[in-house]
């Protein structure tokens, strides 16, 4: 026998006060964000005659891919016409080797720094530390005499190596807290196993920290990707990334403005780093918690 | 004359301005289990981490097997370390772990094989050894941490509290295991520990250490009966041992208005006069039948009982001082009460008061 009274699940409440104010607010804040991408999609699938009737917030009455393509591959800059692919795989050829580098040098950086203390390590890792909130705008040109002296100026690689090492204080960072995170004792199990610096780093310590390094891959792709400043001052027109291609495109002067190709241009730029979020971010919300523990 | 295993000598260990190890000397003998015991910050893993090359020396020398390994790397010195957290690679499996260091060291194949049988057969892990750390208990674990010394046929095996992360019940099973272990392979083994119940039922020598140097180094009945300093006595017994201040004079210890006379006690030096720690154990202390026989005799106020099952614990005051009685479990004593009580003062430890050395 069950006594009088209340059993069972607890009844919800759906539209009590509480509730309407919550999801009001959230929902007028969702809105708010993505009103502007929202403005852009419709944007960039309506034909020129379409969009300038002015209505930004009406969906197309004539869906058209027509301003994708000629963003992609007719959009003209300067002199060239074949659109944005050329930015595309400049970037692409600057982000590789660049998330690559820079996470490997980092990586054992920050291995050594947090295992293989020597003297002077914890002053060198502050000088690095230091290296993480100085403005970029301020290594600018000195940046631009080294590259000239060493040949590399206006080259892929003469950038390549600039993102390698502004990526290099808050990658190391960011490992260093990993590794120092791991117990000190499976470390020492494993010099008594008769590992050495690589064996312990590439058999021990790098099959437990995906996490860290999908971060850092995350942190590097989005911002190397991003990047303007870097790559208009370092590169020549023809190896520009699509970020500056994409300026050259929608700041043109010339003509009429293409409203529907400029959205889509950079709709297109973007998708990079969108996709990368989307595929990785429980993996990211991990790596962030793991790095961020200790200092 | 046993052999040497491993020796330290005039080893000094600093970090900056901290000096952890101060001319440390020990010498361990082949086959022997030893036990570095002390509190938390006394330097006794410190020193294991030093003869297993983990930590670099200041200054010293470390010989293992009769060769000097002061600037060996760790995995030429012959040792096997076991780890209080286990140091499991958690994304190997039990046989890689095993294999790892076996590997490193380009070992055949055909004998790694034969190495992990037998490890896995000893320790009884051989259904474990394709699962990963992750799905093995406390227990397994740390088995499988000692297989990964074992298989290394090494000299010696170094035990970094590798007890104190289980739960009390498997701590005992355990023990009893790594004694049959000990029985059974007759390697040399350090152990470091801060539970003196291990340190007791394991060692064959106990080093009692403090502030980085050791205290006394001895057998457990040793240690246990005849420390060489209040510092050893307090450490050592739970409950601690009692202690009471007076004057000792010809052979006699005068505490308040009760005289000890010391009959039967063995004076390190047998003139000693003056101001004297009296150390008496809890479990000496005999009340009831036994009193009769005693060479001293009183009665004191009983002030807290504790009763644990196996004991009672009685708390009471003598001249002045808190005063500890192990009694008999059933006993039945009730606070306020008077309790008679007989010492035998041959089974006491009589420190100096000054140096707090043995007398």
């Amino acid at each position: 026998m069950l006594e009088d009274g209340p059993r069972g699940a607890k009844p919800k409440k759906r539209f009590s006060r509480n509730n309407i104010i919550l999801y009001g607010t959230l929902l007028l804040v969702a809105m708010y964000y993505i009103l502007p991408l929202y403005v852009m999609i419709v944007t960039s699938l309506k034909g020129m005659p379409e969009v300038r009737l002015g209505n930004v917030f009406s969906p197309p009455v004539e869906v058209t891919f027509q301003p994708w393509v000629k963003a992609w591959a007719e959009a003209c800059t300067g002199i060239n016409c074949d659109g944005l692919s050329r930015g595309f795989w400049n970037s692409v050829r600057i982000l590789v080797p660049s998330v690559l580098l820079s996470i490997a040098i980092a990586s054992v950086n920050g291995y050594a720094l947090a295992n293989w203390r020597f003297k002077g390590s914890e002053l060198f890792f502050n000088i690095l530390i230091i290296g993480a909130f100085i403005p970029y705008q301020v290594m600018l040109y000195p940046i631009v005499i080294l590259l000239r002296e060493i040949g590399l100026y206006g080259s892929l690689w003469g950038l390549i190596m600039v993102h390698t090492i502004f990526g290099m204080p808050i990658l190391t960072l960011l490992f260093r807290n990993y590794f120092a995170s791991v117990p000190e004792e499976l470390f020492k199990a494993a010099r008594i196993d008769g590992a050495g610096f690589w064996g312990i780093f590439l058999r021990i310590m790098l099959p437990m920290s995906l996490p860290i390094f999908v971060v850092a891959i995350i942190l590097q792709v989005t911002g190397i990707w991003n990047d303007f400043l870097l790559g208009v001052v370092y590169t020549k027109p023809d190896v520009y990334p699509m970020t500056v291609q994409l300026n050259n495109i929608v700041n043109s002067v010339q003509g009429v403005k293409e409203y529907n190709v400029n959205m889509a241009a950079t709709l297109l730029t973007g998708l990079v780093p969108l996709i990368i979020y989307f595929a990785s971010g429980k993996l990211f919300v991990r790596g962030i918690a793991a790095g961020a523990v200790k200092g | 004359m046993q052999e040497v295993s491993v020796s330290v000598r005039k080893l000094d260990l600093s970090f900056g301005a901290v000096t952890v190890l101060r001319q440390l000397d020990i010498d361990v003998h082949d086959g022997e289990f030893l036990v570095l015991l002390g509190s938390s910050g006394c330097g006794k893993s410190t020193l294991l981490n030093c003869i297993a090359g983990l930590l670099e020396a200041s200054d010293g020398q470390i010989f293992i097997k009769g060769t000097n390994v002061t600037w060996a790397e760790p995995s030429e010195r012959g040792i096997g370390m076991v780890f209080q957290s286990y140091a499991l690679y958690p994304q190997m499996t039990v046989e890689g772990n095993l294999s790892f260091g076996l590997k490193n060291a380009r070992v055949p194949k055909a004998e790694i094989k034969k190495r992990i049988d037998y490890a896995a057969q000893v320790l009884q892990i051989e259904p474990l050894l394709k699962r990963k750390p992750g799905a093995l208990s406390g227990g397994q674990r740390q088995r499988v941490a000692i297989g990964r010394a074992l298989v290394r046929d090494v000299d010696v095996f170094l035990f970094d509290e590798p007890l104190s992360n289980l739960d009390a019940k498997l701590r005992a099973d355990l023990r009893v295991e790594l004694k049959r272990l000990h029985n059974q392979l007759e390697n040399t083994m350090i152990y470091v520990t801060h539970d003196q119940i291990e340190a007791m039922t394991l060692a064959d020598r106990i080093a009692i250490m403090k502030s980085g140097a050791i205290q006394q180094l001895g057998s457990p009945d040793e240690i246990y009966n005849r420390p060489m300093n209040k510092y050893v006595a307090d450490f050592i017994g739970s409950p601690a041992m009692n202690f009471l201040e007076g004057h000792l004079n010809k052979g006699v210890i005068q505490v308040g208005e009760h005289g000890f006379p010391m009959t039967g006690y063995e004076f390190v030096d047998g003139n000693a006069t003056g101001d004297v720690w009296l150390g008496i154990r809890p479990e000496h202390i005999l009340t009831g039948d036994g009193t009769t026989n005693a060479a001293f005799q009183t009665t004191v106020e009983v002030d807290i009982v504790e009763p644990t099952g196996a004991d009672t614990l009685v708390l009471a005051t003598l001249a002045d001082a808190p005063f500890r009685v192990r009694m008999d479990g059933q006993a039945r004593v009730r606070p306020g009460e008077t309790l008679v009580i007989g010492i035998n003062p041959a089974a006491a430890s009589v420190f100096d008061k000054e140096s707090e050395q043995r007398l």
